[in-house]
């Protein structure tokens, strides 16, 4: 029954975000732009853009739950995952822009400036939507394999690896950063203007400022987290996924029974970056702009703490926590940008000595916290026996 | 040099004479230079471009170095024809403008000997820049102003100011600069500056028509090593007519090149042992946290940053209460500050979260993260976005080794005092007491508490002291850079790079690894040109590393190891 519960759950949470999001935005909607006679319920273009591009974050949340939650691996690079993805796209929608740019060249705006005055070798493929696509995927996972191997082949674990994978993160800001990459330097890549998807022989043309194409960037997002969330679900429940939560769980338990943890790490590894790959692509084309800023060491941690605020562990905690901590933040910046950091501080201190369950664990802990309560008055249960911490 | 009562007297005389209008002195043919002196500067104040041009080269020619400041004014726009209200006109150098009731006046002070100017109840005096006259130097008279000047520096009693006066005569390239130089020369007596001086002389002479002073001086050039010589040689290989002159300046370029070669590699050791330095001085107190404790403490730069601010601080303190002739000691006094400060703010740390963390290193990371996004924010908040701290005066400048090649002190400080921290770290966890405890709970907490060491109290002062480390890690710091709230962030990714490298759990490894990360990283900075190229090579090189050794370059065996 238990089954059929949770089927029931994911249709809701799927209907909602596919139809009633997206009819909130269509109906109530002023009669002319701007014009104060919304519905109370409406759910403005800027809104729903916002939404999309939080679900997106969503989506990286599950690869990092699969890692740390399910494999207790600590990678501190899945912006940097995220970033290869997105600026995958966005050099598809640079190249998409033509002589839309601000200097007219078909060169993008930025190698104007640095005067560059050929497309270098390496962004023309880019030209091509299929070969992106491919790209989005690829290069994420090629980076995570390379670096992955070399890593747990050597079995560097625990917070070691966290730091290898934080010092990764850091010189590819460093490198990004410049503007001898021809990747737009500090600046990133930004004005795209419209992105041409192939339909068969014909290319479609929409383009990006209009509300209708972010609608459909929004439902594509769903549908891709939605998806992303079926399959992870599939692959925790499935005996690779046991083997990955008995690594978290006793390392060298499983090696003696004659598993080699370094490939199941590599796996999980290289999938959560695939996953991160693809959620910065479904990003880039709704804000319109991709930074090295987003790649930072910084940017990955807090990435650790949506997980950690939602749940981690369950891979819906892990998209709840996403969307939650980026909604706090729009709130925090609109009204006092300034208690933002403690705020975000508080959060990871108190996550981790209070809550280390999560949203999710919330209900039950306080359900535990209450039968404590009605206990005190009761003969005394032995502390010992309660457990001491969560693995 | 003149002896100071001679030079008071001076002062007087001339400010006697300045006291009468220019047009009024009579042109007598003096005989002291004081009189001659105060005659010439009346001049500058003249209508007629060529009594000034005069005048500056008189005061040139009397060898004065009280008058630099006068034609410098002069040079920058800042010397002024007054009109007193009694009607008598003084030559005064106005100082930098202030607001006073309301309107921007200038502070006047007399020319030559820069005294203040005071009316006769004692009250100091300000002028409208209306009631001012500037004293205009045209084009003409600022290139001889310029030279007069570099001249008159010559003179200075500061050696460095002495060498930058001989380079900028000699870039100039007029030959009139040679007897000066000279001059100059013999009576020097600081080592370096006299190679200074005499690289200075013998490249203006390498513009000389005859052949034979040009050998001469490409010869010279060549034995003192006077690399800044080396481009004008290259040009003058070129023009070059006389065929044995050309022989001897071919030699003097390849000598210079070899020698060029050979100072920026002394420099790059040099640097490379700095910046080991440094990062070993970062990862000294993650050695204790990160090595010995096992706690990962992501606030560790923020912790430096603590200590920084605490330097920042004192220097405000000693600027506000106590006599500038002190100020220098601020940056003494801020060392045990700055360690304390930081320390008790790891003490404050380890009792209110990590201890409840022990064992879970990744939860440690990121609660010590969300610290550290606190402290930044705070520190934001309280003292702003940048700010930096005045390194005291016994550090600024440098040491020099060989021609080429100066060592600024402050490096050496750091590299002297990170040589300092380490020896009394190592005593301390080997030879103390408290040392032994430390060791005892890292090797094995069961077993050293059931000896009565009380091992809560060890972890928190073991962490207090690496806090405080990293403090002093920051005050070390500001010495280099700017005082700011990302101050750590821009070091913890280096430092905890280099404890891994180095491995858990010994000091040496820390060293080594550190100081080889210092000299790689400068190594892969000059080959490639770019600080991020290095880094990044650094990185590459550090997971490669790691496949070879997973544990570092010294790591800790036993069956603890893996736990």
């Amino acid at each position: 029954m238990r089954v059929h519960k949770h089927w029931l759950r994911f249709a809701a949470v799927a209907m909602v975000l596919l139809g009633g999001l997206p009819l909130l935005n269509a109906i109530g909607r002023p009669s002319t732009p701007g014009a104060g006679d919304a519905a109370w319920f409406w759910l403005s273009d800027v809104q729903l853009n916002l939404l999309g591009r939080y679900l997106t974050f969503a989506f990286l949340a599950l690869g990092l739950d699969l890692i740390w939650g399910y494999t207790g691996i600590l990678s501190l690079c899945q912006a940097l995952f995220f970033c290869l993805g997105g600026y995958c796209m966005g050099m598809y929608l640079s190249l998409q822009t033509g002589t839309e740019g601000v200097y007219g060249s078909t060169l993008p705006d930025f190698m104007v400036w640095n005067r560059v005055t050929e497309l270098p070798l390496f962004w023309k493929p880019f030209a091509s939507f299929w070969f992106t696509m491919v790209a989005i995927v690829a290069v994420p996972t090629l980076v995570a394999l390379v670096f992955g191997f070399l890593a747990f082949r050597s079995r560097v674990r625990g917070v070691y690896f966290s730091i290898i994978t934080q010092a990764l993160a850091y010189s590819m800001w460093l490198l990004f950063c410049r503007n001898s990459m021809n990747l737009g330097g500090t600046n990133g890549l930004t004005n795209f203007k419209k992105i041409t998807p192939p339909f068969f022989d014909t290319a479609v043309t929409f383009r990006l400022e209009e509300p209708a194409t972010q609608r459909g960037l929004y439902l594509v997002t769903v549908l891709f987290l939605l998806a992303g969330y079926l399959f992870c679900r599939w692959l925790t429940r499935s005996r690779l996924g046991k083997v990955l939560t008995a690594i978290r769980d006793n390392e060298h338990r499983i090696q003696f029974s004659g598993y080699d943890p370094a490939d199941f790490k590599l796996f999980v590894f290289v999938v959560s970056a695939a996953l991160a790959g693809i959620a910065g692509a479904l990003y880039v084309p709704q804000t319109g702009i991709i930074t090295p800023g987003k790649m930072t060491v910084a940017a990955s941690i807090e990435m650790v703490i949506w997980v950690a605020v939602g749940g981690r562990g369950t891979l819906v905690g892990a998209a709840l926590g996403a969307l939650v901590v980026n909604g706090a933040y729009s709130y925090f910046t609109s009204r006092f940008a300034e208690y933002w950091p403690y705020f975000l501080g508080f959060l990871f201190v108190g996550v981790v000595l209070f809550f280390p369950e999560g949203l999710i664990g919330l209900p039950r802990r306080g359900l535990t916290l209450w039968r404590k309560l009605r206990m005190k008055s009761q003969p005394a249960v032995l502390e010992s026996l309660e457990p001491s911490s969560t693995p | 040099m003149m002896p100071r009562t001679g030079r008071l007297v001076l002062g007087l005389a001339l400010a006697a004479a300045l006291a009468l209008s220019p047009s009024r002195v009579p042109a007598q043919s003096s005989a002291t230079p004081a009189a001659e002196a105060a005659r010439a500067l009346g001049d500058l104040a003249s209508a007629d471009g060529a009594i000034r041009q005069g005048a500056v080269e008189t005061l040139g020619n009397l060898e004065d170095p009280a008058v630099l400041p006068t034609l410098e004014a002069l040079r920058a726009g800042r010397l002024y024809l007054w009109t007193q209200p009694d009607g008598r006109r003084e030559l005064v150098i106005a100082r930098e403008k202030v607001t006073r009731e309301g309107k921007e006046v200038l502070p006047l002070a007399r020319a030559y000997d820069q005294e203040r100017l005071r009316s006769a109840d004692g009250q100091d005096l300000y002028a409208d820049p209306q009631e001012l006259e500037e004293v205009s130097a045209d084009r003409r008279l600022r290139g001889i102003l310029q030279q007069v000047i570099e001249r008159l520096r010559l003179l200075s009693p500061e050696s460095k100011v002495r060498k930058a006066a001989a380079k900028t005569l000699a870039e100039r390239g007029d030959p009139v600069a040679l007897p000066w130089l000279h001059q100059a020369f013999t009576r020097e007596k600081d080592p370096w500056t006299r190679q200074a001086i005499e690289e200075g002389f013998c490249l203006l002479t390498l513009s000389h028509p005859r052949a034979d002073e040009r050998i001469g001086a490409a010869h010279r050039l060549a034995e003192i090593h006077g690399t800044n010589a080396l481009p004008r040689l290259q040009e003058l290989l070129t023009q070059e007519q006389d065929a044995s002159a050309l022989a001897v300046e071919k030699d003097a370029v390849r000598s210079l090149e070899t020698w060029t070669h050979l100072t920026r590699t002394a420099y790059a050791v040099f640097s490379g042992l700095s910046l080991g330095s440094i990062l070993m001085l970062m990862a000294l107190g993650l050695a204790i946290t990160f090595g010995l404790m096992g706690v990962i403490n992501m606030a560790h730069g923020e912790l430096m940053m603590v200590g920084a601010y605490a330097t920042f601080v004192m220097q405000g303190w000693f600027q506000a209460y106590l006599p500038a002739a002190l100020f220098d000691f601020y940056f003494l006094a801020a060392l045990p500050l700055a360690f304390v400060v930081a320390g008790g703010c790891g003490w404050l740390l380890e009792r209110t979260i990590i201890r409840f963390l022990y064992g879970r290193p990744l939860e440690t990371l990121l609660a010590t993260w969300g610290v550290s996004l606190i402290f930044i924010q705070v520190a934001r908040n309280w003292f702003g976005d940048l700010t930096a701290v005045i390194a005291p005066d016994w550090l600024s400048g440098g040491l020099e080794v060989m021609a080429g090649v100066q060592l600024p002190y402050n490096r050496l400080f750091i590299i002297a005092f990170t040589g300092g921290c380490v020896t009394v770290i190592h005593f301390l966890l080997t030879r103390s007491s408290v040392g032994l405890r430390m060791r005892a709970v890292t090797q094995n907490r069961e077993m050293a508490a059931c000896l009565g060491v009380r091992t809560g109290r060890v972890d928190a002062w073991a962490f207090a002291l690496g806090a405080g480390l990293a403090g002093v890690a920051g005050w070390a710091l500001c010495l280099i850079g700017n005082v700011e709230p990302g101050l750590g962030q821009n070091y913890i990714v280096d430092s905890f790079i280099v404890v891994v490298t180095g491995g858990v759990g010994k000091l040496a490894g820390t060293i080594v690894a550190a100081l080889g990360i210092g000299w790689l990283n400068t190594l892969f900075e000059l080959t490639t040109d770019s600080a991020v190229m290095g880094k990044v090579l650094i990185l590459i090189l550090v997971v490669l590393f790691l496949q070879r050794r997973p544990s570092g370059l010294f790591p800790a065996r036993g069956r603890s190891v893996e736990a």
